[in-house]
């Protein structure tokens, strides 16, 4: 099975709530100091249900991360968890796009990949929380999807067995192949990269292609090719004041908490 | 061209009936009809829908168009997206909305793409700019840790909304409209995924997204044991219990108790936090409730500058002694 999965590099999204700002005479997120970037964590899910498909079916595994500024350490991550190829569009003319232009390099790339029975992205990236650049190469390559997969069975028609996430329980999908999936954190934890992993992905260089390579017009990727332009980025103001509420220990406290939330006739 | 007009709203159908979010859709496409002074229409689609369209009256709607066919039994991507395709191609709407919801995360991109346009998910405040007639659409980013307003250079303009994050309008008996049945259209061989199951997850008592009162536990918790002290509370509070993501990852409860950005929205009156931090992701899923309280032993945990009441220690000491007392104090 030849399997692709694109991979976005973002800011970390653990990184305490307190330490986001924006710079708004860019209108974008200012990079914690001291903290990596990361893979957006259900790309790496979708990464560990390209590894699973691999295990199962073999084949071939093969990332595609978008950007600038790609730490090697960061986007070769699914290399060293068991990924065979890692291909980069590394371009300041791919970067700033919204879905539709994003996935207009993406789909572009993933033709010149080669032939493909798979497609894994995440559900949505942590950064811009969109969830559409799948949605998007799927259209764009005329395939089929299916969104907010938990487990993916490869039956021997030529389709394959989905479980999707739904908002009361899962509902079993069966899907014609090629397809593009997208994934959800009920997959289950990716696997964790081995020290043979590691030292493997060291060895290995990624592939890296521009505008050119990939035949695309620098005018329809990237921020030359939005539809949907960002006018603001913002934060909320936090109003609440938290009452702290004590006592002579904890249980004490708690009954206090118990008293307060009564006398507030929250119940 | 002929003119584009009206807001459309692809309705989310529970047991062929509005679901929550489908009242708010028109709530809020009655506030943009307003600015606009164009009609409000909804596209029902599903197996024996047909009925729904007068509760769409009742709840905002001007017109409604009934595509009722077994093929639409069940939510596939290619039925659906052809089916709205051939609605919008008839009504030519300006705006198209639907909800965040398993259905409209999966139909809304390929829909808006298929119609070379584009779309913007997971709206929480919709506006028309005076100006240009465009609609402007603010949502959460990074993980909610700030908002992005954006405007489209397409047409049709299209929006996901998030789950209460609009108000439905009070409904009008009296309200009548146009009902416009149209044929599905679509070739049963031509939809590439077939639904073989549905498996719904018991729910023990009250729905989480109906609670009045929700305990939330998280990631110090530490295991499923622990949730049955948050039971405990849950009970005697008449309210129900969930969690934040990690307790899903982690196995210890269903996923489907999952509050958060990709979990379920809440909203109840009260929502009492217990050993979890308050990622901007978990509180995407209860900032709307009206009062929080938390529990952390770790006095900086962001929960703290989100709560409106709170307790620092080990919830393993305060939440029984909290269910003790408000045994006590609400005689039950």
């Amino acid at each position: 099975m030849n399997i692709i999965v694109c991979a976005k590099q973002v800011p970390d999204p653990e990184a305490p709530p307190a330490s986001f700002k924006i710079d708004s005479a860019t209108n974008k997120a200012v990079p914690p100091a001291g903290v990596s970037p990361v893979i957006s964590p259900f790309d790496e899910q979708a990464v560990e249900a390209a590894l699973r498909v691999k295990d199962a079916k073999g084949g071939k595994v093969s990332v595609l991360s978008l950007g600038t500024g790609l730490l090697r350490d960061v986007v070769k991550k699914p290399l060293s968890m068991g990924a065979d190829e890692l291909v980069l569009l590394e371009d300041p003319a791919f970067v700033d796009g919204d879905s539709w232009s994003t996935a207009v390099a993406l789909a572009a790339a993933i033709k010149k990949v080669g032939q493909f029975d798979i497609i894994f992205c995440g559900r949505q990236a942590a950064d811009t929380d969109a969830g559409q650049v799948g949605a998007a190469i799927a259209e764009i390559l005329g395939i089929p999807q299916v969104t907010v997969a938990k487990k993916i069975e490869i039956l021997d028609n030529g389709k394959a067995k989905v479980e999707r996430v739904t908002a009361d329980g899962f509902e079993v999908v069966e899907v014609s192949l090629p397809a593009l999936i997208t994934v959800s954190n009920e997959l289950g934890e990716p696997r964790y990269a081995t020290i043979k992993g590691i030292m493997a992905a060291k060895r290995k260089e990624p592939i890296v292609w521009k505008p050119a390579d990939i035949g695309v017009d620098a005018q329809h990727v990237g921020a030359a090719g939005r539809r949907i332009k960002m006018v603001k980025l913002f934060q909320p103001v936090k109003e609440t004041k938290c009452e702290i509420v004590t006592g002579e220990n904890e249980e004490d406290a708690a009954g206090n908490l118990a008293k307060k939330l009564v006398e507030a006739k929250l119940f | 061209m002929a003119e584009l007009k009206g807001i459309l709203i692809i309705a989310d159908l529970m047991n062929n009936a509005l679901a929550p979010i489908s009242k708010e859709l028109l709530g809020a496409g009655r506030k943009l009809a307003a600015s606009l002074n164009e009609p409000v229409e909804a596209v029902l689609i599903g197996s024996g829908v047909a009925a729904a369209a007068n509760e769409a009256f009742q709840f905002g709607a001007d017109k409604v168009y009934v595509v009722d066919d077994a093929v639409m039994k069940d939510y596939r991507t290619d039925s659906y997206v052809a089916a709205v395709v051939k609605v919008a191609t008839q009504a030519n709407p300006r705006i198209i909305l639907a909800g965040q919801t398993t259905m409209g995360r999966d139909l809304l991109p390929r829909l808006a793409f298929k119609l070379n346009s584009a779309v913007t998910m997971d709206c929480i405040d919709l506006s028309i700019d005076a100006a240009t007639k465009n609609l402007l659409m603010t949502k959460p980013v990074y993980g909610g840790n700030a908002r992005a307003l954006f405007t489209a250079d397409t047409f049709p303009q299209m929006a996901s909304v998030r789950s209460k994050a609009m108000a439905a309008i009070s409904p009008d008996n009296s309200r009548k409209g146009d009902l416009i049945t149209v044929s599905a259209g679509v070739d049963a061989g031509a939809i590439r995924t077939n639904v073989l199951q549905k498996v719904v997850a018991e729910v023990q008592g009250i729905k989480l997204e109906d609670a009045p009162v929700v305990v939330c536990g998280g990631r110090g918790i530490g295991g499923a044991e622990g949730f049955k002290t948050l039971e405990e509370l849950a009970k005697v509070l008449k309210g129900a219990v969930a969690a934040s993501r990690p307790p899903c990852d982690s196995g210890w409860v269903p996923d489907t108790m999952q509050i958060g950005l990709t979990g379920k929205i809440v909203s109840p009156d009260v929502y009492i936090a217990v050993a979890l931090s308050g990622s901007s992701q978990h509180m995407a899923g209860c900032s709307g409730s009206k009062t929080i309280v938390a529990v952390n032993r770790d006095p900086e945990a962001n929960i703290f500058k989100e709560a409106r009441f709170g307790v620092v220690g080990d919830w393993k000491k305060i939440v029984p002694a909290m269910t003790t007392k408000m045994k006590e104090l609400l005689n039950r």
